[in-house]
């Protein structure tokens, strides 16, 4: 053992530092959960601030915010799915038939950039492009003779507004891992295929798609996975007051009655909930990826 | 003769196959989709330029699309000689660079001994990284934490926490392993330690690796925006994102009144709000072509060995 350590201390001395790291920061905050069970203030600190069992929970489960944060961040990342999935699919089967290796590799650039945008940005240029009076398609739309269109302020185009963003964002750089799986297909088979005279509409069906088959499910069960897990800054940057029935989510929700209203031991039991729940929908996932594909996930 | 013949026949057949009509027709429509695919990426940039050069009154009218009327830099002169926006600028630059240097040496420290698959305990460090992926303590436990450690309103609370991404220390080690073991065995024949080995042959054959994180660090940090509205409040200290976000903030808002008063409010000028926009945007664009050829590799790394 001793010549093991003396061999091997270098690597464990590397690992101080970031096992540290997870701890304090990762499993801290763990630690700190028990805050959902305790009528939590500051003065007193995690340990001395009272038990006070599943109070915090009843409260919780008879707010009715809470169902309407819970029931729009289903429904949002429902919707965004139904969109934003088959997106980058159909944009990778595109390039995958572009010739031109000049215009492939320039409009990759090009689809990769909004992914490295930051939400606080694309809140910026969504404003400026779909604004209700000075926006660039209302602009364009009036000048057809059109009433405009109040794509910020009005629930449902709100809705139209929240996704076409994320599409957005997120369909070019979605495209890098298709287009990983699609490297892998044999070229004889595309070859064979034209032998035997099948267009090109006629290879993609039967020969890029089944290529694909093991990534679209893998990924599409990760993204069943992380349905109650949403990311705060896209909803809060693009939602506004006029739309917060509509916007406001579980992330936006824990953010407002934790840290605006100081109610920390009620955030903390939204946010567990959303923990517990968010594990149980990716241990689900993998557990289905498993049966379907034969690889899981974790 | 019938060779020749053979010769004309084959090449007809191939000429057929790559320029058949519904071929062309395909390609066509394929190139126009993906073209307009591209434009809509870029429009919204190019709209802003447009908005950042011009004059107030055709962009209230309206006028403005995607070429600047009544050209004027005076958006971005005032942008230039607004201090507290420089003065963020410089932060969020240094805090980038700072976050980006520690977390790779954080990254790169628990990547190479984890890389070792006879390393004991490796197994249970494993385990304890990979939970931190699915489950975690939620904003409130972690903005308890950070105020405990009176790390709030500094430049720490935006670095600490986040130094280590489970998913990218995953990707670090999955390229460790690709690297083959025998340099490394001669290195240790030699009488390298592993700190020399470390140092002098794995980490510059990890170029690519190295380069595809620092952008990802880099980018999360530049972009980074909920930690910042959580943990900083004073204005020194305010990030690009931040104070953006205070103007668009200020947008929706008078978006909001428009409808019933009209202009009474004193607003931003669009185009310093769009100046400010490009301000915050063109240094990712600057760095980003050079990593490009990077991060596409580096992705599907990881995709790989998820």
């Amino acid at each position: 053992m001793s010549t093991y350590l003396r061999r091997y201390w270098q690597l464990y001395f590397l690992l101080i530092l970031p096992i540290a790291y997870f701890l304090t920061f990762k499993y801290g905050p763990m630690y700190g959960i028990q805050i959902a069970f305790k009528d939590f203030n500051f003065f007193q600190g995690i340990n001395d601030s009272e038990w006070i069992g599943w109070d915090a929970f009843r409260e919780v489960f008879q707010n009715q915010d809470f169902y309407k944060t819970l029931r729009n961040t289903l429904m949002l990342n429902f919707l965004d799915l139904l969109v934003s999935f088959p997106a980058p699919l159909l944009l990778a089967i595109m390039l995958y038939e572009v010739k031109a290796v000049w215009f492939k590799k320039l409009s990759q650039t090009i689809l990769y950039i909004p992914h490295f945008i930051s939400w606080v940005i694309i809140g910026g240029i969504v404003y400026q492009v779909f604004g209700t009076q000075s926006g660039f398609v209302n602009n364009m739309w009036m000048a057809l003779g059109f009433q405009p269109i109040p794509f910020l302020t009005d629930p449902n185009y709100w809705l139209v507004t929240y996704l076409l963003t994320g599409v957005w964002q997120s369909a070019g750089w979605g495209t890098i891992l298709y287009l990983a799986a699609l490297t892998g297909i044999n070229k004889e088979l595309y070859e064979a295929a034209d032998m035997d005279g099948a267009g090109r509409l006629k290879r993609i069906w039967h020969i890029t798609l089944p290529g694909l088959k093991t990534t679209i499910i893998t990924l599409l069960i990760i993204n069943l996975g992380n349905m109650v897990t949403i990311g705060f800054e896209r909803p809060f940057v693009i939602g506004n007051v006029a739309v917060q029935d509509y916007s406001d989510v579980l992330s936006t929700f824990v953010y407002r009655i934790g840290l605006e209203s100081g109610q920390y031991t009620l955030a903390t039991v939204v946010g567990l909930f959303q923990a517990v729940v968010g594990l149980i929908f990716v241990l689900g996932a993998n557990y289905a990826s498993k049966k379907s594909t034969g690889e899981g996930i974790l | 003769m019938e060779k020749i013949a053979d010769i004309s026949k084959t090449t007809a057949v191939k000429a057929k196959t790559t320029t058949s009509k519904g071929d062309r027709i395909f390609d066509i429509v394929n190139i126009t989709l993906l073209s307009i695919v591209v434009l809509v990426c870029l429009i919204p940039f190019i709209h802003i330029l447009a908005i950042s050069l011009s004059s107030a009154r055709p962009i209230m009218s309206g006028e403005v699309s995607l070429f600047p009327v009544e050209w004027t830099t005076e958006a971005y002169v005032k942008v230039f000689s607004d201090m507290s926006m420089i003065r963020s600028l410089g932060f969020t630059v240094m805090l980038t660079v700072i976050f980006t240097i520690l977390c790779m040496a954080m990254t790169i420290a628990a990547g190479y001994p984890l890389s070792k698959s006879n390393l004991k305990g490796r197994g249970f460090f494993m385990v304890l990284i990979i939970i931190t992926m699915f489950f975690s303590g939620g904003i409130i436990p972690e903005y308890i934490l950070v105020r405990n450690l009176h790390l709030l309103d500094t430049m720490w609370a935006l670095i600490l926490p986040g130094l280590i991404s489970p998913f990218y220390l995953i990707i670090m080690i999955s390229f460790f392993r690709n690297i083959p073991e025998s340099l490394e065995e001669a290195a240790e024949m030699d009488g390298s330690s592993h700190f020399y080995t470390l140092w002098r042959i794995i980490l510059p054959l990890s170029l690519p690796v190295i380069a595809t994180l620092s952008l990802f660090y880099a980018v999360g940090r530049w972009n980074g925006f909920m930690d910042t509205l959580m943990y900083i409040n004073s204005p020194d200290l305010y990030p690009l994102q931040l104070k953006l976000y205070q103007l668009i903030q200020n947008n929706m808002a008078s978006e909001l009144m428009r409808n019933e008063v009209v202009g009474s409010a004193q607003m931003m000028p669009e185009s310093l709000k769009a100046a400010s926009v490009i301000f915050a945007t063109i240094p990712i664009l600057i760095v980003y072509p050079w990593l490009q050829r990077y991060f596409v590799s580096g992705v599907m790394l990881g995709a790989v060995k998820g």
